[in-house]
């Protein structure tokens, strides 16, 4: 119901009031009150609309919720997704590497782009995405997208308000294809093509489908009253995660550091330069992440109202507050501000503000892109330096160092009292808003990031090891130093 | 016959290139190089890596001439590519045994 708050003068005002000056504490009770004003009117709305709110309704009943305008947004909201991996994703790498490594970095993110759509349509959208046995993985009533179709329809956050099940597929697939493409940059350099495409199989099936299902699988609004049981086991415990900072960026940057640490170094690192060969495309590359983002983030609300808009400003906001303090750092700390910094910093706010955008405000937004960069900068340039870990891309210390902060003070810029948008109770129908606790919150937050990390930490570490024994993860030595472009593809970036 | 070879700043090669033909130079052989000197190096740093390069881009200039144009021509380029700081660069001058224009087979002063 807080959803429906927006719609109301009282917290119009409240969310002004703690957005300008959240730190004030009059200004703080002056919100809550307003907030409970509107609360108020709020809930009298829905009594009077619950009248004509359906509970569970049918698949006939369902077809007349569906809105033209939602489903138009996220089919693009899901090219906007699929444009952050192919090409975003991929430049933004690709200029990170040498010339000699630039295919393979390119021809990495395509393959697991192009492998994560089949195998998320065979198998990953049911185990995700259907009510398994246990809270943490879904079942197989859906593989090879049975029973999947044109009259089929998936359900959103509110009640009543439908999508065709299909477009709800091809949305949340796009997730699945950028989530193992962002391991590669961790290992980037200095890994056996054939070897990766078996381990991004194996990865999703036990690690990525599990962790989506554990964290966003849930009944739906007009069904969960009655199944009220029905969920994965972090939705069940309420951890927040808009869109995916737990599911994609913790995930994706622990696996990718438990792969640089098993691969090993590449050869002759820290002793020969590894300069970027081009970061013309990395800044090409991250601005094309940015303007995807907002696909990823204002997409995951799954309908077009006041919530996608506040995912789309705080995105918006949180990338350049980000962008900036990263320059500033550089500023201070060397005396000039990096192109590659700037393109660094963006993605480490927007990998921060995606579990936070459908939650924060505007200004708590800022302050959570201002603050990730400095967090960011300490990982990729005196910890890894100090530990010598060869994470190539900083996949570490960029997605899950900010991944993890970004989930924890979802915690906190959620909270009504800081502008934030609380949390709703889906187990009354329609559904109501819940009380919010923001240290109750935070600790579950922490509790999800623990066991994001601890599943995929020690998943994509079996499922290396089995790997690197079979198949073997690494090229030969001589290999490595020709290059992977020629060694692995035959073929050459640049032909002058 | 002489053979002078130029390493020049590179963003000095148009300047030269024009203060040359003025002179008489009929062609020249220009390529991109690398190198040392007295100038310091620069530091490049990503993500907190650093790189020290010590070696920086000149332009290297090669030039054919007869012997009574290579003083004017060694002046010139000296003239004109010259900042007055360091780094601009060297000019060496060589003797040249032959030059033959590969599509008539002259050989000598008149092939230049």
């Amino acid at each position: 119901m807080i959803r429906k708050l927006a719609y109301g003068a009282g917290a119009i005002g409240a969310s002004l009031f703690a957005a300008t000056a959240a730190f004030a504490q009059e200004a703080t009770e002056a919100a809550t009150e307003a907030a409970t004003a509107a609360a108020a009117t709020a809930t009298e709305t829905a009594a009077a609309a619950a009248t004509t709110l359906i509970k569970a309704p049918t698949v006939e009943q369902m077809a007349t919720m569906v809105n033209k305008g939602d489903g138009a947004w996220m089919l693009v909201s899901a090219l906007l997704v699929l444009m952050m991996s192919v090409p975003g994703l991929a430049l933004f790498y690709g200029g990170l590497v040498r010339t000699k490594n630039m295919l393979s970095v390119l021809m990495q993110v395509f393959m697991i782009v192009s492998i994560a759509g089949l195998v998320w349509a065979c198998w990953g959208y049911s185990l995700a995405f259907t009510s398994g046995s246990t809270p943490f993985v879904g079942g197989l009533s859906k593989v090879f997208l049975t029973g999947v179709t044109s009259g089929t329809y998936a359900a959103t956050f509110s009640n009543n308000v439908y999508l065709p099940e299909l477009t709800f597929v091809v949305f949340q697939m796009t997730f699945a294809m950028i989530t193992p493409a962002l391991i590669v940059g961790a290992f980037a350099e200095r890994i056996k093509f054939s070897a990766l495409m078996v381990f991004v199989v194996l990865w999703l099936t036990a690690v990525y489908f599990p962790i989506a299902h554990m964290v966003w699988y849930w009944a739906g609004p007009d069904f969960l009253p009655d199944a009220p049981t029905d969920y994965g086991y972090l939705w069940g415990m309420g951890a927040l995660d808009f869109a995916g900072g737990t599911v994609v960026h913790i995930n994706a940057g622990i696996a990718g550091l438990v792969g640089c640490l098993m691969i090993g170094k590449r050869i002759g690192f820290g002793k020969e330069a590894t300069p970027p060969h081009s970061l013309t495309m990395t800044m090409i590359g991250a601005s094309l992440l940015w303007v995807g983002w907002f696909g990823f983030n204002a997409g995951s609300n799954l309908e077009v109202n006041g919530v996608t808009a506040v995912a789309f400003i705080n995105t918006m906001l949180a990338t350049c507050a980000a962008a900036v303090s990263w320059a500033i750092i550089e500023q201070i700390h060397h005396g000039k501000p990096s192109m590659l910094g700037a393109a660094t910093g963006a993605v480490a706010g927007l990998v921060a503000i995606t579990p936070a955008s459908g939650f924060g405000a505007p200004m708590t937004s800022i302050v959570l892109g201002l603050l990730v960069s400095p967090i960011c900068y300490f990982f990729v340039s005196v910890v890894k330096n100090k530990l010598k870990y060869d994470d190539t891309l900083d996949v570490f210390g960029v997605h899950c160092v900010g991944g993890i902060f970004g989930a924890i003070a979802t915690g906190i810029v959620a909270d009504p009292a800081l502008g934030g948008q609380g949390v709703l109770d889906y187990t009354v129908f329609p559904y109501g808003v819940a009380e919010y606790h923001m240290g109750a919150q935070v600790l579950t937050q922490i509790k999800a990031v623990l066991l994001t990390i601890v599943w995929s930490g020690v998943g994509s570490a079996v499922l290396y090891f089995i790997v690197d024994k079979t198949i073997g993860l690494r090229p030969t030595e001589e290999a490595e130093r020709e290059g992977l472009d020629i060694t692995e593809h035959g073929e050459r970036a640049y032909n002058y | 016959m002489k053979f002078i070879i130029a390493i020049i700043k590179p963003f000095k090669l148009d300047e030269v290139r024009e203060a040359l033909g003025a002179v008489g130079v009929a062609g020249m052989t220009v390529s991109e190089v690398k190198g040392f000197g007295r100038q310091k190096g620069q530091t490049e740093i990503y993500r907190g890596a650093e790189y020290s390069t010590n070696m920086l881009p000149k332009v290297k200039i090669e030039i054919a001439a007869a012997d009574d144009l290579a003083p004017q021509i060694v002046e010139t380029i000296q003239q004109v590519a010259s900042t007055e700081a360091i780094g601009d660069g060297k000019i060496f001058v060589l003797d040249l045994a032959q030059a033959v224009r590969i599509r008539t087979g002259e050989a000598g002063d008149t092939a230049l």
